[in-house]
């Protein structure tokens, strides 16, 4: 075909243009963008002028530490620094190497991921009461930002794989692990965290033989894996329900039996399918670890709430729960964040 | 002359398909109603016959994607009963091409080929991916390798999908309706593939309407109507002198509009 003589319709360009399309034009977006525009200004203003005026900022600063890791040893802080090293490095490579797909440095470093776990896990716990290099720091004094991240990376970490499995049992065609899922999932769902933790607080010890004590911060992990792992198998099971019947098909058709084709063909589809919703249940039970205060556990609002209770910081509730939002929202955010990369990366080339 | 020389080879061939009386019912709604059909090493199968007519559940009875309830099903000499050994073993030597394509959208294409024999076969990654490489290249899509299935046109995607169960090196193929989603301007990409598969010697069963590929490399033709074979022959005496009524009609249907 000839190229047109018409030429396309002039657009407004330049940024008047953009600001009288998108933000004056009818009359009344005018009108709603100046009403938004003045209440900005107003909150940012009053915002602003506590924090940098009036607020005491000195209870955030003082006590960064106690926020960071609470009651934990301050002479056995470096190991909780080394941990968080370990997690950087760890991180960093990762972020190096990840174009390296297919190479066996990223298969090393799956293993180090792994293996972090029970390292991290002995570095924060320690060895025997009177070991000189690191004496034991028992899980009853960890507290903090340290905590708060403790049960929430353990409990995502652990959840997935049982609400993976959870939700495979739901469709399986054998009655029994059907029903016994199901069950699971059901009861779970129908009652609150806080009675789950309740529960993993008295209940667990019972199932346990007299010789083995959970701390408190071990019960409350299985209570939020437990609790997060039905609301995993849920989402999971709504990502399954979403892969066609032909890729099972396909799948059988060249060989493949019933597990490699659920591991290569409909895990990974149903996965990335439900990405943003697992995530977002995910950044949920980060927020609802705060409920571990009530088994007497003092994570990130916990502390913070102890450190308003200190007599020379009497009063200082806005600075204390404003830092504790803030640190809330990063770790959020970033969450979300990461969640929306991996949409991506994963995305190519679907449909 | 030709002819008869192809069919007197055939006669002394291997049977590698034989189905005796085969019954499949969905619910209360008996499907296949007792289908005997044997086919030889190397022969071309075209199976037609109006929709419902049971043609595909029977196809794909022989690779278990359905299960029959009745009579008996020997694919190169394995029976296909419950025990799960059996039925992948016969998978294994099968290939299958869907209508729908049914490709792995989240691998890209040539890790669409090489997941079965690297899984399955257990064939080193270099030696999948070689293969894989040629099968791309008799297929005529060499170049969309680092693609994914999505960005592939309707008769590449199809292509894609035969080099994926050629990968296997399977003895028999199987072909349900292999161009009937396709555009039409796609549909011969596809029939050169499966014409030149033909006459490279693969044993191949296939469910189309296209009459123009059964009349090129069919062996034989089945009709289907009702769950059964109404009849069969050589393309040539099928065209020209069908035995019954229904098929006929059918063959009205299709060869006039």
């Amino acid at each position: 075909m000839e190229p047109s003589d018409i030429p396309p319709p002039r657009v407004e360009v330049g940024v008047l243009g953009w600001l009288k399309k998108n933000l004056f034009s009818p009359w009344y977006n005018a009108l709603l963008t100046i009403v938004a525009l003045v209440f900005v200004v107003f909150v940012v203003r009053a915002v602003l002028r506590w924090a940098l005026f009036s607020a005491r900022w000195e209870v955030v600063t003082i006590n960064i530490k106690v926020f960071m890791i609470g009651r934990y040893p301050a002479s056995e802080a470096w190991r909780v620094i080394a941990s968080l090293g370990i997690v950087l490095v760890l991180a960093a490579l990762t972020w190096l190497f990840r174009k390296a797909k297919g190479r066996p440095i990223r298969r090393w470093l799956v293993l180090a991921w792994i293996a972090s776990f029970p390292v991290i896990g002995i570095l924060l716990r320690g060895f025997g009461e009177d070991n000189p290099f690191m004496p034991r720091v028992s899980a009853e004094v960890w507290s903090g930002l340290l905590l708060t991240l403790v049960l929430a990376i353990v409990g995502i970490v652990a959840s997935f794989p049982i609400g993976v499995l959870m939700a495979l049992g739901r469709r399986s065609r054998l009655p029994i692990i059907r029903v016994l899922c199901t069950i699971y999932i059901e009861t779970i769902r129908g009652v609150p965290l806080i009675s789950v933790l309740f529960m993993s607080q008295l209940m667990l010890p019972l199932f346990l033989p007299p010789q083995i004590r959970l701390a408190t911060v071990m019960r409350a992990l299985v209570g939020i894996t437990l609790f997060s792992s039905a609301y995993t198998a849920e989402n999971v099971r709504g990502g399954l329900a979403a892969v066609p019947r032909g890729q099972y098909e396909a799948a059988q058709a060249v060989g493949l039996n019933k597990a490699l084709m659920m591991i290569l063909i409909v895990l990974p589809q149903a996965l990335r399918n439900v990405i943003p919703a697992i995530v977002g249940q995910f950044t949920a039970l980060f927020k609802d670890t705060t409920l571990v205060v009530i088994v007497g556990l003092l994570e990130l609002l916990g502390i913070g709430k102890a450190v308003t209770g200190q007599k020379q910081f009497i009063g200082l509730h806005q600075e204390v729960y404003f830092f504790v939002a803030v640190l809330f929202f990063i770790c959020c955010y970033l969450m979300s964040y990461g969640s929306r990369r991996l949409e991506k990366k994963l995305g190519v080339g679907e449909r | 002359m030709m002819s008869e020389g192809i069919m007197e080879h055939s006669d002394t061939a291997e049977q590698i398909i034989q189905c005796r009386e085969v019954h499949k019912w969905f619910g209360t709604f008996h499907v296949l109603r007792g289908v005997d059909l044997t086919v030889r090493k190397g022969e071309v199968i075209v199976i037609c016959g109006p929709s419902g007519s049971g043609k595909s559940t029977f196809i794909r009875c022989i690779n278990r994607l359905e299960e029959h309830q009745k009579g008996t099903i020997v694919v190169d000499g394995i029976e296909l009963t419950n025990d799960l050994r059996n039925i992948h073993a016969i998978q294994r030597e099968i290939g299958m091409v869907f209508q729908q394509f049914n490709l792995f959208p989240h691998l890209k294409v040539i890790d669409n080929v090489t997941l079965a024999p690297i899984w399955v076969r257990r064939w080193s990654k270099d030696r999948a991916v070689k293969i894989a490489e040629q099968l791309l290249e008799r297929v005529g899509i060499p170049e969309q390798a680092q693609k994914y299935p999505g960005q592939l046109s309707g008769g590449q995607q199809q292509r894609l999908a035969i080099a994926r169960a050629l990968a296997m090196q399977p003895k028999i193929m199987l072909f349900d309706e292999p161009t009937s989603a396709l555009d039409p301007e796609m549909i011969k990409e596809v029939l050169d593939v499966m014409v030149e598969l033909a006459k490279s010697g693969m044993t191949m069963i296939v469910v189309t309407h296209e009459m123009g590929f059964a009349k090129q490399v069919a062996d034989r033709i089945y009709f289907f109507d009702d769950g059964n074979i109404v009849e069969y022959n050589t393309p040539e005496e099928f065209f020209l002198k069908p035995r019954e009524d229904r098929t006929k009609k059918f063959l009205s249907q299709i060869l006039t509009h």
